[in-house]
């Protein structure tokens, strides 16, 4: 007999029995529906997170401030030398007329010091460099770096006026292990409440084929093969899956919505609301791949619990 | 056709259900198995369909000894025998359609075969009107005739009967003994382990008596005597 014969009668079933367990099957979905819930709310707070850290992450930096005196070829030297770092994402250069425009906008309501600034005949500021790492825990390494080439005293080296790495190196280490702890943190709670609602379909599913235990029994004496016996149920099992994440997904969109501003409001940029639209696509086939795979797995397990050996 | 060879079945707690037993059945037979309750009937039958296998000695059906079996082989000659319980074993959120129709369908039937042939065992049994119908809503008579009619759909070679009446009154028990005496009238070998004595008395064929796991009495025209 051809395997579409088969496939097609053991879809039929599987549907079948979906729709005639109807209590059970309920139970199974809304059971469902809560660990995809999980799953959706586990990728969603990860991207919260991700997005603040990168956040935090970015409003860190090491600035190299150099004398008045240096020369562009010198500041050039420095800057050559850092960007070589494999620890350096990026070097941004800050001239000394630059750096007088940003002092006098951090000051416009500061007659006082504006005035002091006037008196001078010269711009006292110098020129400087800023520093991001790829990691927070790079910065030191980079910090060393600089206070390497300061103390030979080399051409370059002696420009640098200072290195500020060391007024923020305390923001700096706490910084870094904040994020460390948050996202060790969030891997280990994704996977405690991940397997928590996955045992907890697991079981479901298992108890709802448990119902059927004497059928699979009856279907094993009758002479039908182990897939033929597997097939329906673990066909009820996708539907299960594909009706739970269809239900999350829908429930996710006017959640979210409510959510969007408060998010927006709490971690800053990230809004909940943006992430579920701009990207449903892998949140749709995160939840209803979930459901399918927990819908499918379960209920494979569970009949060969009552499959004759 | 099958032959027990020296069998013995000892269960996990130590229990005897059975314990030397050697017994022939030959093609066309309809051999009674009577007997107290424990005397070793159901895990007789079981062991012939490998639901419970032998601890000791071998089960030959045809040439084939059922314990060396593969699983693929194993569920072909399934296929073709067909098993009647006390409990009817129904699939119950299968219609009576449905419950002949998978028989059918395991075995590698067409679809159109399975159209022409479920109404037409349905009519045998005289359940044709009750197509449709869950095995819930039925009555228990009703019921066993539907396990018959699923257990004769595919032509079996033997068919198997553990206590078929055993949940049935007198007038059902004796519509399901006539429906087992047509079929083996038509050339299958019937065995059926009962403690109904009128069962076995209205039958007057081959009749074995078990007790205590062992096979006391064999007539080949018999009555139920214990």
């Amino acid at each position: 007999m051809s395997l579409w014969i088969n496939t097609k009668r053991v879809a039929r079933y599987g549907f079948i029995g979906f729709i005639r367990n109807g209590f059970v099957s309920l139970s199974a979905v809304l059971i469902m529906s809560i660990t995809l819930f999980v799953v959706a709310g586990l990728m969603i707070s990860g991207a919260a997170l991700d997005s603040t850290l990168k956040q935090l992450k970015d409003k860190v930096d090491v600035s190299v401030y150099f004398t008045t005196k240096a020369t562009d070829s010198q500041i050039a030297d420095v800057r050559k030398a850092l960007e070589n770092l494999p620890e350096v994402a990026s070097v941004a250069y800050v001239s000394r007329e630059e750096a007088l425009a940003q002092f006098r906008e951090r000051h416009k309501n500061d007659q006082l010091t504006l005035q002091a600034l006037d008196e001078l005949s010269d711009n006292p500021l110098g020129a400087s460099l800023e520093v991001r790492a790829k990691e927070t825990s790079q910065y030191e390494a980079i910090a060393k770096f600089l206070e390497v080439q300061q103390g030979e005293g080399g051409a370059a080296g002696t420009a640098i006026d200072k290195v500020n790495f060391y007024q923020n190196k305390t923001a700096i280490d706490r910084l870094t292990s904040i994020i460390e702890t948050s996202s060790r943190l969030g891997s280990v709670i994704t996977l405690v409440l991940g397997l928590a609602s996955l045992l907890i379909s697991f079981n479901t599913i298992r108890l709802a084929i448990y119902t059927s235990r004497n059928e699979i029994g009856v279907m094993n004496i009758v002479g039908a093969s182990r897939w033929y016996v597997r097939g329906p149920f673990m066909v009820t099992g996708v539907l299960y899956g594909v009706l739970s994440g269809l239900i999350v997904l829908i429930l996710l969109y006017p959640i979210t919505f409510w959510l969007g501003p408060a998010s927006e409001r709490f971690f800053g940029t990230f809004n909940v609301f943006s992430y579920y639209t701009d990207a449903f696509p892998r949140l749709f086939i995160t939840v209803i791949g979930s459901g399918i795979a927990l819908g499918a797995l379960s209920s494979f397990l569970a009949v060969r619990r009552y499959l004759e050996k | 056709m099958i032959y027990y060879d020296k069998v013995t079945k000892v269960y996990d707690g130590g229990q005897h259900a059975v314990e030397d037993i050697t017994l022939g059945i030959d093609s066309g037979e309809f051999v009674s198995i009577v007997g107290h309750s424990g005397a070793g009937k159901t895990t007789l039958l079981k062991m012939l369909f490998a639901e419970v296998q032998p601890t000791e000695g071998a089960i030959y059906f045809g040439s084939r000894d059922m314990s060396s079996l593969s699983n693929g082989e194993l569920l072909r000659i399934r296929r073709n025998m067909g098993t009647i319980f006390q409990d009817f074993r129904l699939l119950p959120t299968k219609t009576v359609y449905e419950n002949i129709a998978f028989a059918l369908e395991v075995a590698g039937r067409t679809d159109e075969e399975i159209k022409t042939d479920v109404p037409h065992v349905l009519e045998l049994v005289g359940l044709f009107d009750k197509m449709w119908n869950f095995p819930g809503h039925l009555s228990g008579g009703e019921q066993q005739r539907v396990a018959i009619a699923r257990a004769i759909v595919n032509q079996p070679d033997v068919l198997i009967a553990d206590e078929p009446t055993g949940n049935l009154d007198p007038i059902n028990t004796h519509d399901v003994v006539e429906i087992l005496k047509k079929i083996n009238d038509l050339g299958t070998t019937v065995i059926i382990a009962t403690h109904n004595k009128s069962v076995v008395d209205s039958v007057q064929r081959r009749v074995v008596t078990m007790d205590q796991g062992r096979i006391v009495r064999d007539d080949k025209s018999g009555k139920y005597v214990l």
